[in-house]
């Protein structure tokens, strides 16, 4: 629980919560300017969900993304600067340029990709899962799955797999309610997605994803579970995103004023530094130079990405092949 | 020092041999051992056809059955090659594509690329291949123009004991994604093989027959088939140069140019399908590149536009076959 957690914890977890807030604004912002191409996907409001699991993994520990990826990219600690230049499509990009949104990856910090097919991933974390478990490294993988993904039958087999190979991999739910669209009562069968966890052989828990502890907490049992030989675990965060499935999406299958309440009553950063002030000792103060600090990065990012060259047109025929 | 094996011992070997030698390379797929969690004997199977058979006694744990569930453990393969492992997974029929081709086309083929250069995804996918088992329609297909149509993957088609070992191994020591495509029919087939370990680049083709009239390029089963007309060809005085690319992607096309340019005319033979085939993409390579160099049309011997039928009198009629070959070389003779 939060005994486990210094301040220095806390105000590294703040600071990651805080900078995918800020970055996910403010490419909302810059998006509808008009200075970012193609489709991104924001993970403003989950942010807890990245932080909580991603604080708790080692470099060598693989993460699995999905579409609304930033989030998990900027936890694992993939550089902010690289990243927002790739959603611009520069060359300084963190791939580029080549990839875009739905594609930053970076395995060098253990990022394998967000991913453009919902259920991508989780076959892949299995293989993350497995090089871990025939190397001992006492590693483990994650994958992040939407409840879009919790219907797709790569997830299915995956999950199967990751128990009958005994795997070291946590399967992390983020519920936002909606896949695209569409609402999770209207598409996911059962009325937690945790409920399928037993039919697979592993744990499942519903945690608040809201509640930055909570995450914290869950997430630290199956991470010990995992490292220790225990096998596979799944974690369902309930959650809520604050912006459309995409940008341009104009949300009318919301409530009108579902987005203007959740960030009043439901914002995760809110809810965790009003407990990190009043429970654990952080003064506002501390909290407010976090602030800084981070709107600081955010405009450099944006101001490194805007000045960064595109790619050169003869990369257009580069890195399909290592040798060909 | 060569003796005489099959092309399934020498897979066999191949696997072996990088194994031993490769601590990272690792095999999955639905019964490679055959028999984990049953009471009988383990290792029952190797294999459904017995390709992997004695590996797991030496291997153990390296070497791992699955459950039937193809995009979940072709996945897992693909994640555990950007993982630093060597993972040879067996997809047992390139029929089964259908239910794994995201984790192939969408995840393993594109990383390099999407991810800007940084991803290295040393991942083999060995399947088979072919008509001739009265397999019918879902597990007889040569589904490799599908695979070799898409940037990323390299496609394998090899037509001997010799080259399946030679080639296999240079698949599992790539560090791209690599489809093998084994014709189930092949799979008796004796050849001779060395002993010692040995690696066949991909893009070299093989000419397999030397000669001066016509052309025939075959990939897999169908050099065989190409041998058997041009013996049959060459007791009339017409010489047929038999060139196997061996590999589809990447493409030998100098070799399939330079004897175009020597004899002019051509036949492509392919067990695929007709349209989007690796005929019809050598046809067009030839016309854009050595159009010139034509004194007859080029003539294709596939399978028809059709699935593979069972029943083996159609099936029969279906696959491409020597009587075929030889009319279409006679056809492009003759032509004025």
């Amino acid at each position: 629980m939060a005994a486990q957690l210094s301040v220095e914890d806390l105000l590294d977890a703040y600071r990651t919560m805080k900078t995918i807030r800020e970055f996910e604004d403010r490419v909302h912002v810059e998006f509808a300017k008009g200075g970012i191409p193609g489709f991104v996907h924001l993970y403003a409001g989950e942010e807890a969900s990245a932080t909580g699991v991603g604080m708790q993994l080692r470099e060598d520990d693989r993460i699995a993304s999905n579409h609304r990826g930033h989030g998990h990219c900027i936890a694992k600690g993939v550089d902010v600067k690289g990243m927002m230049a790739e959603i611009y499509g520069k060359k300084t990009g963190t791939c580029h340029g080549k990839g875009g949104s739905m594609h930053i990856a970076d395995l060098d910090t253990g990022m394998m990709g967000a991913n453009g097919i919902v259920g991508g991933g989780p076959p892949l974390a299995c293989g993350a899962a497995l090089a871990h478990k025939l190397k001992k490294t006492g590693g483990l993988a994650v994958v992040f799955c939407g409840d879009g993904a919790s219907n797709q039958g790569t997830t299915f087999e995956a999950m199967n797999l990751a128990t009958v190979w005994q795997l070291p991999l946590v399967f992390v739910f983020e519920n936002n309610g909606y896949a695209e669209a569409t609402a999770s009562r209207f598409s996911v069968a059962c009325k937690d997605i945790a409920e399928r966890a037993p039919g697979f052989g592993m744990p499942g828990r519903i945690v608040d994803g809201h509640d930055f502890f909570a995450v914290h907490e869950a997430f630290a049992e199956a991470a010990e579970r995992a490292r220790s030989g225990g096998g596979p675990s799944l974690i369902e965060h309930k959650l809520d995103r604050f912006f459309g499935h995409f940008e341009g999406d104009n949300q009318n299958y919301r409530p009108k004023d579902e987005v203007k309440r959740l960030r009043e009553n439901a914002c995760c950063i809110k809810r965790f530094a009003a407990a990190a002030t009043s429970e654990h000792g952080i003064s506002a103060d501390q909290l407010a130079a976090i602030d800084a600090e981070v709107g600081a990065l955010i405009d450099e990012a944006v101001a490194f990405a805007e000045s960064s060259p595109d790619p050169a047109p003869e990369d257009l025929m580069t890195d399909v092949y290592i040798k060909y | 020092m060569a003796r005489k094996i099959t092309y399934q011992q020498a897979i066999n070997e191949a696997l072996d041999q990088e194994m031993a030698r490769d601590e990272s390379v690792i095999i999955m797929g639905e019964d490679v051992v055959g028999g984990t969690g049953a009471d009988g004997e383990m290792d029952a199977w190797g294999g459904v056809l017995g390709v992997t058979k004695g590996l797991w006694a030496k291997y153990g744990d390296r070497i791992m059955d699955t459950p039937i569930s193809e995009a979940g453990f072709v996945g897992a393969a693909v994640g555990a090659a950007t993982s630093g492992m060597r993972p040879v997974c067996e997809l047992m029929f390139i029929d089964f594509m259908g239910v794994c081709f995201d984790q192939i086309f969408n995840q393993a083929a594109k990383f390099r690329y999407m991810f800007g250069g940084k991803a290295r995804t040393p991942v083999v996918i060995r399947t088979m291949i072919g008509a001739g088992f009265r397999a019918a329609a879902q597990h007889s297909q040569c589904l490799y123009p599908m695979f070799t149509a898409v940037p990323g993957l390299k496609v394998v088609v090899p037509s001997s004991p010799y080259d399946v070992k030679g080639l296999l191994i240079q698949a599992i020591r790539d560090d791209d994604p690599v489809i093998f495509c084994e014709h189930k029919v092949l799979y008796t087939l004796e050849g001779e093989v060395p002993e010692e370990s040995y690696t066949i680049p991909f893009g070299e083709a093989n000419i397999v027959r030397e000669g001066k009239d016509v052309t025939i390029v075959a990939l897999g089963r169908m050099v065989h088939q190409a041998m058997s007309a041009a013996q049959a060809l060459a007791k009339d005085g017409i010489s047929c140069e038999v060139i196997d690319p061996r590999t589809t992607s990447p493409l030998d096309e100098e070799t399939i140019l330079e004897s175009v340019e020597e004899t002019g005319r051509v036949v492509v033979v392919d067990e695929a399908n007709p349209r989007c085939s690796m005929a019809t993409d050598i046809a067009a390579l030839i016309a854009q590149k050595g159009f010139g160099d034509l004194e007859a049309p080029v003539e294709l011997v596939t399978a028809p536009h059709t699935p593979v039928p069972f029943n083996g009198a159609l099936e029969d009629l279906y696959i491409p076959n020597p009587a075929k070959i030889e009319a279409a070389v006679r056809k492009t003779v003759e032509y004025a």
